[in-house]
Formats: C-alpha cells, structure tokens, sequence
C-alpha cells in the first residue's frame, strides 16, 4: 500500500482522533489556566492554611506523573464516589497536572513586577483587589505570555497520555491503525506530522501573536 | 467507601519497590544519554556550518513539539519494520534519552547565551583559543545555571519513565498495572505508586536545589 | 569596492617603525561608517590618548586592535608586522586565526566593565593567561601574578572572587591581569567610565605610575580631560569616523584649532 493509499484508507480515523485530541486540549488549556491563577495566588496568600492548600496541590501534581494521575483519576478515584467519563477524567487530569507547572509561573511574573508599582498603586489608595487587578496582573501577564506558550506546546503533548484510558484521541486511533496494519512508520509517522504542526504552526504563533497584542497594549513593543 | 487493605498492601509493596528500581535505572540511563546527545545538539548548532545548525535545530524543535509516548511507539514499532529488532529497554531508553536530549541541548544553550559578551572578549585579550575558552571560561559560568533546568529534567524523565510501561519495561508503572489486574483491585496499586514518586522527586528536587546554590557558592557567583 | 593590497607593505620596515600604525582603515556597520580611512602611528612608548564624542568610532580604534572587530578595508600593523593580514606567496592576505593568535601576544586590554572571570579570584584571573597560554610554570606565574596584583595595591585581595570586590578593585585586578601577559602595547577602553567617581582615582592612579614607570605603548579611550592632559604625549579627538585633530595635549586641549573639538572640550568641561 502506498503512503497516499494508507491517507486515503484511515485519514477519517486520523480525522476524527484530531478532533478528539483538540477537544481535549481546549478544554484541559481551560482547566490549567484556572488551576494555575487560583493556586498561585493562592500560595501568595497571607493565610498559611490557604498556602499550604496551595503548596500541597502544586507539589503533589508535580511530583508524580501524569501517567500516575491518569489512572488514578480514572481507576481510583470511582472507589471515593467521584465517577468521571473517561472523556472528562482526561482533560481534568491534564489540566490539573500542568496547572500545578502554571501556578509557579503566574506567582513568578506576579514577583517580577518591580515592587515600585505596588507601592504607587497604594498610594493611589487602591483596593488589595483594584491593585492586582488594574495594575499588577496586566503587566505580569506579558511576562507569563512566553513560557506559557512552552507550557500550551506540553499540554498538547501531555493529551496524548489520555489514550492510555481509551479516550478515542489522535494516539489512539493511531494505535489502533497500526494493530490493525502494521504499517507502523505510517501510522505514527503521521501522527507525529500531525501534532508537529499543531504545536510549531498553530499554538505556538498563536502565543507570539498573543505576546505581541499584549506587549503593545501595555505599552512595551 | 474506602477499602484500604492492609494485608494487600504489604503483599505488593517488595514487588512496587523493586520495581522502582528499574524506574531509577530507566530514567538514570536515560539521563545519561540525554545529557551526552543534548551536548552534542548544541554544540552542533554552534558550528559554521549553516546547514548542519539548521537540520539540527528543526530536529530539537520536531522532538519538543511532539509527544513522547509517540516517539516511544514509533522508535519500538518502526525499527522491525526496517530490520531493526530493538528490546523494549532499549527503545525506550532511546527514544526518552532523545526526547530530553532535545530539552537539555536548550538548557545548554541558555546557559551558554547567559555568559555575557565580555567573557568572551576577555578571554581574546588574554589570548585564550577556542576550546580553552569554552573550557575555562564559558562551560564553568554557563553551568551553575544550567544545573537548575539540568536537574529539573532529571525529575522530569523520572516522571516520565511510566511511559515505558506501554512497551513492556517491567518499571513501576507496568508492574502496577499487572497487580491491577490480577487482583482487581486498583486503589492500593496505583497509590501506592503515586507515594513512592513523591518519595523520591520532591527530596530529589529539594537537593537539586541546594547542590545548585552550592555550586554557585564555590565558583563565587553568589552576589 | 575592493582594496588593492599591493599598496601596503608586507612589513614595516626602517629606523622609526612606529609600534602601531593603522593604515587607511575603514571599518562599516552595515551602511553606517564608523571608521573611515583612518591613518594613525603610535611610536614605541607613547601614550596615545583618544577623545570624542560617542558614535565617533573611538572604542572602536581599540577594539580593532585587540581582534574583537574585523576592518572593512586597510590594514593594522602592530611591531612591523600585519595584525589583521599576514604575508601569503608574497601577498597579504586576511589574517588567519593562528596568526591573529601569534599577534595578540603583543596586546593586552582593559575595559570598560572590567570582564573579569567571575569564577575565578583575583590570582586566579592574573595566572590563567600565563599559565594556559604562555604555558608558564604555576609557581613562577603564581609569583608574578602576586607582584602586579602588589603593584596595583591588590595583593591583600588576591584570594578573594570579582564579586566580592568594588568596581576601583576589579579594574585595578584587571589592569594586573592584562600586564600578566607582557604585553608591548596595552588599551584602556574607557576603564574609569563604569566607576564611582570616589574610585575613579585608584584606577588612573595605577595607570599613571604605569606610565611612569613603563616604556608599555598605550592607547586609552576616556572621558577625563584632566587625566588625559596630565599623561599623554599626544591627544586625538575623533570625530565621524576621523581624527579631526590631534597634537600635544596642551596644545590640543588649551587652543583647539577646529570648533569641533572646541565644541566637544566645553561641551565635556561643562558636564565636569
């Protein structure tokens, strides 16, 4: 079978696992980003109950493995009462996983704001709340916006993960296409094609296009 | 609800520890090969050959933009398709030493980058050629930052050696899933896995962290 | 346009060759010109002082001198012999590296942020050229790395890394460190400018008595007026990529001839 006849027979499969893994990167990029501003505010928090909340989650979500999570989400955590699709028990577990990664890059650009700028919103009597709001997270976010973008690029590679609880992803049927062929180069030479190009053609540029609108509105192009 | 078993747990746990012992030799020789081969990606970028930066850095860019489980699957199913029968230890260590080859050629690079430009035009004034530079010079200041990323992807492959389970490497993960199965019982397997990875990543991390300021103490980099 | 190179010798030969000589040399940065056809002798022992404002291409003369800078055209000639260009088949041609190499044996440098090696100590800075380079024996680079630091009043602070050391000092360890190489001409690239000014006096106070005491060939590049009036036997003002004047620093400095460098000297007097 030539490679053209081997797109032609299974690009539906690839089609339909593309779509899947994208659905799960949407929303496991949704999870993360949530993740990762509450718990690093959180863990700049005055209350030492509230930190150590924080700290427990960020350490125990980077400590272990996202394999690890996966199955323990999926197999284990049913045995607590909380049964999740395979589906949602996917993106939830990626999303935690590398919101844990985003919870010390939002405190770190939150710190990179030079403390004169803390100190002018005070004496603008601003709230706690105005003064994270208006004047500290805008310019943190332009500091975040460039490793954020390697941490998209590793929750698409992370979703890959959830074919391993059957999540019918772009690595699953691809799995599946080389046990039924055993055209293996072909198999997952395309699937590698497929999230090369998602990570350097879309999200990538999509970040540096982010980065560049962010810095001019802030005033730093 | 809960049903921890006591007597099941002290059944598996010799096996889960002695397969964390391949868990640290899957992710120690995997190390090994990415600290060695992620020098050479960097190094090779840093020649005059235009060509050759360039197939080199479009290679770095295609392993970090991928999925290591892929590239696992690929290496170990494609080499018998082109008469390269690999075991799955060997596959695996392959495609996860590339796989954070890539990273750590970066890490490299930052580190080199870091070195301001002075050092180098020092080191000419003083007449030094170019492997005494980089030997003298500029690997002992690009280190101590490099250490931090170097170690952070230490604990970054041993956290990723469960991978290896999907090609058979009998490590943690693997080993789990066979009690698993054969047991029916899910909850103290897997936890317990989960323990014995943070037993030995949050210290591991926590000692990087302080071999790192130590070494930025003896080369008296600390300000 | 291309040089024609048979218009300059192979080497300086004669009574007076001078220690340096650029020779019509020119040296662009894309379209900007930041040197252009710069013609300069430096005789053995002079201290050759160059003023400016910036952007006239003044560090740059040093820079070219130390190899850190490729030139456009022309040529340098430092001890008789071609510094950016070597004799091949009775030609010359662009240096190669080994011949760059043989060269900056002759020169030494020190800038304007020190560039110390931050891993190592003050010793440590001073013996890593004599030993790694000059292939001397520890102990004898060891002694003599000792002597300088002496010189320059850092002998008490030989063990101790740059970081642990104020700007006076670090400039001070890297004067020693330049001197560990024995060089015939040495460059000072505006080496107090990055100081306080309370410190200042510690680093023109080594390069004095070095004057005094030194038959070395310098080049310095610097904003002081006064320093610069105090120990120079000539004076060049650099302006647009050219000597717009240059003369005995008592006449240069005192009765300018061009309004130039009037401009510049009251322009600086001013600042002061």
């Amino acid at each position: 079978m030539s490679y053209l006849e081997f797109l032609a027979t299974y690009s539906d499969r690839f089609i339909d696992g593309t779509l899947v893994t994208l659905g799960q990167f949407g929303l496991a990029v949704l999870v993360a980003t949530a993740a990762a501003l509450v718990s690093g505010l959180m863990k700049m928090a005055h209350s030492k109950l509230v930190r150590a909340i924080a700290v427990g989650y960020i350490e125990i979500f980077r400590g272990t493995s996202l394999l690890v999570q996966l199955y323990w989400f999926y197999f284990v955590l049913p045995l607590f009462g909380f049964s999740m699709e395979k589906f949602t028990a996917g993106f939830v577990t990626v999303g935690l996983c590398y919101g844990a990664y985003g919870a010390e890059l939002v405190r770190g650009s939150i710190q990179s704001v030079p403390r004169g700028q803390w100190e002018a919103a005070l004496a603008l009597n601003m709230t706690p709340a105005q003064r994270m709001r208006r004047v500290i997270l805008p310019q943190a976010l332009v500091t975040i916006l460039p490793p954020w973008g390697n941490l998209m690029v590793e929750i698409l590679k992370g979703t890959a993960l959830v074919a391993l609880i059957s999540v019918a992803d772009l690595m699953f049927e691809t799995r599946q296409i080389n046990n039924n062929t055993y055209l293996s180069a072909q198999a997952f030479g395309t699937a590698l094609i497929i999230y090369y190009i998602f990570a350097r053609f879309m999200v990538t540029p999509t970040m540096r296009w982010l980065e560049r609108v962010m810095a001019r509105k802030i005033g730093r192009s | 609800m809960l049903d921890w078993k006591l007597d099941f747990t002290w059944e598996i746990l010799p096996r889960l520890i002695a397969a964390a012992g391949n868990t640290l030799i899957a992710a120690g020789g995997g190390y090994v090969v990415a600290v060695i081969l992620g020098l050479v990606f960097v190094l090779a970028q840093r020649t005059p050959f235009r060509v050759l930066t360039f197939i080199v850095r479009e290679l770095v860019e295609f392993i970090r933009s991928t999925p290591l489980l892929l590239q696992i699957f690929f290496i170990y199913y494609v080499g018998p398709q082109i008469g390269l029968r690999l075991s799955p230890w060997t596959a695996g260590l392959i495609a996860i030493g590339l796989h954070y080859a890539a990273y750590l050629s970066e890490v490299y690079r930052g580190g080199i980058e870091n070195v301001p430009k002075g050092q180098w035009e020092a080191a000419r004034a003083i007449n030094l050629s170019t492997v005494q530079t980089y030997r003298r010079i500029i690997i002992p200041q690009a280190l101590p930052p490099a250490l931090a990323g170097m170690g952070n992807y230490l604990v970054g492959i041993f956290k990723d050696t469960p991978m290896l389970s999907v090609i058979g490497v009998a490590e943690l993960m693997h080993t789990a899933n066979s009690i698993g199965a054969d047991n029916y019982r899910y909850l103290e397997p897997y936890t317990i896995v989960g323990l014995i990875f943070l037993a030995i990543s949050l210290p591991t991390a926590w000692l990087i962290r302080r071999f790192e300021s130590a070494v930025r103490r003896k080369m008296g980099l600390t300000r | 346009m291309k040089d024609d190179m048979s218009q300059y010798p192979l080497r300086l030969e004669g009574d007076s060759v001078p220690m340096v000589r650029f020779q019509n040399v020119t040296k662009r940065y894309g379209q900007l010109t930041v040197l252009d056809g710069l013609n300069l002798d430096v005789a053995e022992g002079e201290m050759v002082t160059i003023i400016g404002p910036s952007g006239s291409g003044k560090t740059t003369v040093l820079r070219m001198l130390m190899t850190l800078e490729e030139i456009d055209e022309g040529v340098i000639y430092v001890d008789g012999d071609p510094l950016t260009h070597m004799e091949k088949n009775g030609r010359l041609v662009r240096a190669n590296a080994a011949h760059m190499r043989r060269m900056r044996a002759k020169i030494g440098m020190c800038f304007q942020h020190f560039n110390l090696f931050p891993h190592m100590t003050a010793l440590g800075n001073c013996m890593e050229g004599p030993v790694h380079v000059l292939g001397m024996p520890k102990k004898e680079a060891e002694e003599r790395a000792l002597e300088l630091l002496d010189m320059v009043g850092m002998a008490h602070k030989s063990d101790q890394h740059p970081s642990r050391l104020s700007g006076g000092q670090q400039q001070r360890v890297a004067i020693a460190r330049a001197l560990a190489m024995r060089p015939k001409v040495m460059l000072f690239d505006e080496v107090t400018s990055a100081l306080d000014p309370e410190v200042i006096s510690e680093v023109t106070g080594v390069i004095r008595s070095l004057v005094d005491q030194h038959s070395l060939t310098m080049l310095m590049v610097t904003h002081q007026i006064g320093f610069a009036r105090d120990i120079s036997d000539r004076v060049c003002f650099f302006y647009g990529g050219r000597i717009e004047e240059q003369g005995a620093p008592g006449i240069l400095l005192d009765s300018p001839q061009k309004d130039r460098t009037r401009q510049f000297l009251s322009a600086v007097l001013e600042a002061n």
